[in-house]
């Protein structure tokens, strides 16, 4: 099979925060209609949405055709006047990598010229205990949900498991956000624009035990996306430096983390990084920075040792260390993460591609990591029930 | 409301009803019918003998709806003496702190409400300390 190049033609994303005055479907257009600006008038012929708990928060399904039809996205060719194909992509919190993926695979198989990939989460259209309740529905059902198990908690067993096997000091998570935190504050988009010290860290309300309040991300709404094309559709003078998804993988694992084997070991967190390696023939060493799936500090650290940035039980310490601030050897959450940009839900893994292209593009202003050439982006569903990773590189 | 979901689930939620592995022996709950060790047919029910210990837990202080009224609660993975982990509430915990590989064994109890005063009460297992 001859691969093209898949190229990013255009970002856009809005703030991440509690857009009270604003629809799940305004969110959506407002992004639709920046992205196609910032390439330059690129019309898409295909929409996949990365989406979570529309069904469950806004009582919307059906929001790929929704989206399309309020954002006006129509062929320009067809007699009688028709909307593009549209579709939405749930695969948990995994569900704006996995609808990029989807992007990915069209435009490279050439069955789509151009793909347009929204990621939107409106968590604000409900608030109370329903909010707990759609949420958990990312778990097992049956025998997660129903024992009144939360994301939260399930996160919290982890990371109680995590300290007991590998005795680790008890802040040891606490790097996690400070750096997210710290890289929020040059993130105009961010939720939280402040950082945080240690001491904060220290006197914070426990959430679920051990973790506290900055060891969760919190939720809020936002929407970003991503025009994608092959390379050789693009105008010769082209104004933005090309960046080509250089890789994409997708693996899964057991959704119930209690029938995982080794609950402490994201296996497809490992495969999928391997794989987008292996079919870039890339070295994790040329690594300039990590985006991963932080929703919850522990995530962060067992994201870290799947990668193989460091061994089982080791990961906290290259927070700890300053190994993933954004001078470090492996600059993670370089404009937040889920922790301080916010948690946009399913459509973290979009805003992880737009903010690792911004990176590669030179557009990332005063958290620019110096001449990034190559961006690893992760987001999981659920502990790594879902893992969906994509490599993006800069093209000389 | 949700009957004919829960009245299915009666085997595993009184019983502890999962299933053992034809071919390798491997005890499997919640069941699944393929091995998750061997990747074979597996259909023979076992019930579990609702012993184990407690492998980690937590607090949950933002509940659910159906759970808010409950709150807090303590969750845990238990491993069961069988080899399998299972989610759950433990309860009966009266001052006793909870800690990794404390003994526990299940009990039936009252899980949630669903719906409002009139709607169906689900029972199903926790886990206590052993007495």
């Amino acid at each position: 099979m001859s691969m093209t190049d898949v190229v990013i033609a255009g970002i856009g994303q809005t703030s991440v925060g509690e857009h009270w005055d604003v629809s799940l479907r305004s969110l959506a257009v407002k992004v639709i209609l920046a992205t196609i600006q910032d390439a330059g008038g690129l019309r898409p012929q295909a929409l996949y949405v990365g989406n979570m708990y529309s069904t469950n928060l806004s009582r919307q399904a059906h929001l790929g055709t929704l989206l399309a039809d309020f954002a006006g996205l129509r062929f320009d060719d067809k007699e009688p006047v028709a909307g593009i194909e549209a579709e939405t992509i749930e695969a948990g919190g995994a569900s704006g990598g996995a609808a990029l993926r989807q992007g990915y695979m069209a435009v490279a198989s050439g069955y789509v010229d151009v793909a347009l990939v929204v990621g939107v989460e409106k968590f604000t259209d409900m608030v109370g205990p329903d909010v707990e309740a759609a949420i958990a529905t990312a778990t097992d059902s049956d025998f997660e949900a129903t024992q009144g198990l939360t994301t939260t908690a399930q996160a919290a067993l982890l990371a109680r498991r995590y300290m007991h096997e590998f005795h680790t000091p008890v802040n040891a998570l606490a790097g996690f956000p400070l750096t997210a935190h710290a890289n929020a504050a040059g993130n105009k988009n961010a939720m939280f624009r402040k950082p945080i010290s240690l001491e904060a860290y220290q006197k914070a309300e426990p959430v679920s035990d051990p973790l506290n309040m900055f060891d969760v991300a919190p939720n809020a709404d936002g929407a970003a996306a991503l025009l994608l094309t092959r390379r050789e559709l693009l105008p010769a003078d082209f104004p933005q430096p090309l960046v080509r998804i250089a890789a994409s993988a997708s693996a899964s694992d057991t959704l119930g983390l209690h029938s995982r084997l080794d609950p402490l070991w994201f296996a497809a967190a490992q495969v999928s990084v391997e794989q987008v390696l292996r079919k870039a023939g890339m070295k994790r060493e040329q690594v300039d920075l990590f985006e991963y799936h932080d929703v919850y500090s522990i995530y962060a650290a067992l994201c870290l040792e799947a990668a193989g940035f460091a061994p089982a039980g080791q990961g906290w310490k290259l927070a700890a260390d300053g190994s993933i601030a954004l001078t470090g050897q492996i600059p993670c959450a370089t404009l937040g993460g889920s922790k301080a940009r916010g948690n946009p839900g399913g459509a973290t893994g979009v805003y992880q591609a737009v903010e690792a292209a911004a990176q590669l593009q030179g557009r990332a202003g005063p958290n620019q990591i110096p001449n990034a050439k190559l961006a690893l982006i992760q987001c999981l569903g659920g502990p790594a029930s879902t893992a969906v990773t994509h490599l993006l590189e800069r093209m000389e | 409301m949700e009957i004919p979901r829960h009245w299915r689930l009666k085997q595993q939620r009184y019983g502890l009803v999962g299933e053992v592995c034809p071919h390798c022996d491997f005890k499997i709950f919640p069941p699944r019918d393929v091995c998750p060790n061997c990747g074979e047919e597996a259909k023979t029910t076992f019930a579990f003998s609702g012993k184990g210990e407690v492998f980690s837990y937590t607090t949950i202080y933002e509940a659910p709806t159906g759970f808010d009224e409950s709150a807090p609660y303590t969750v845990a993975l238990v491993k069961l003496d069988e080899g399998p982990l299972v989610t759950a509430q433990l309860t009966d915990l009266g001052s006793q702190p909870v800690e990794i590989g404390m003994p526990v064994e299940m009990v039936t109890r009252r899980l949630r409400q669903d719906g409002d005063e009139r709607g169906m009460l689900i029972y199903g297992y926790k886990f206590r300390p052993r007495l």
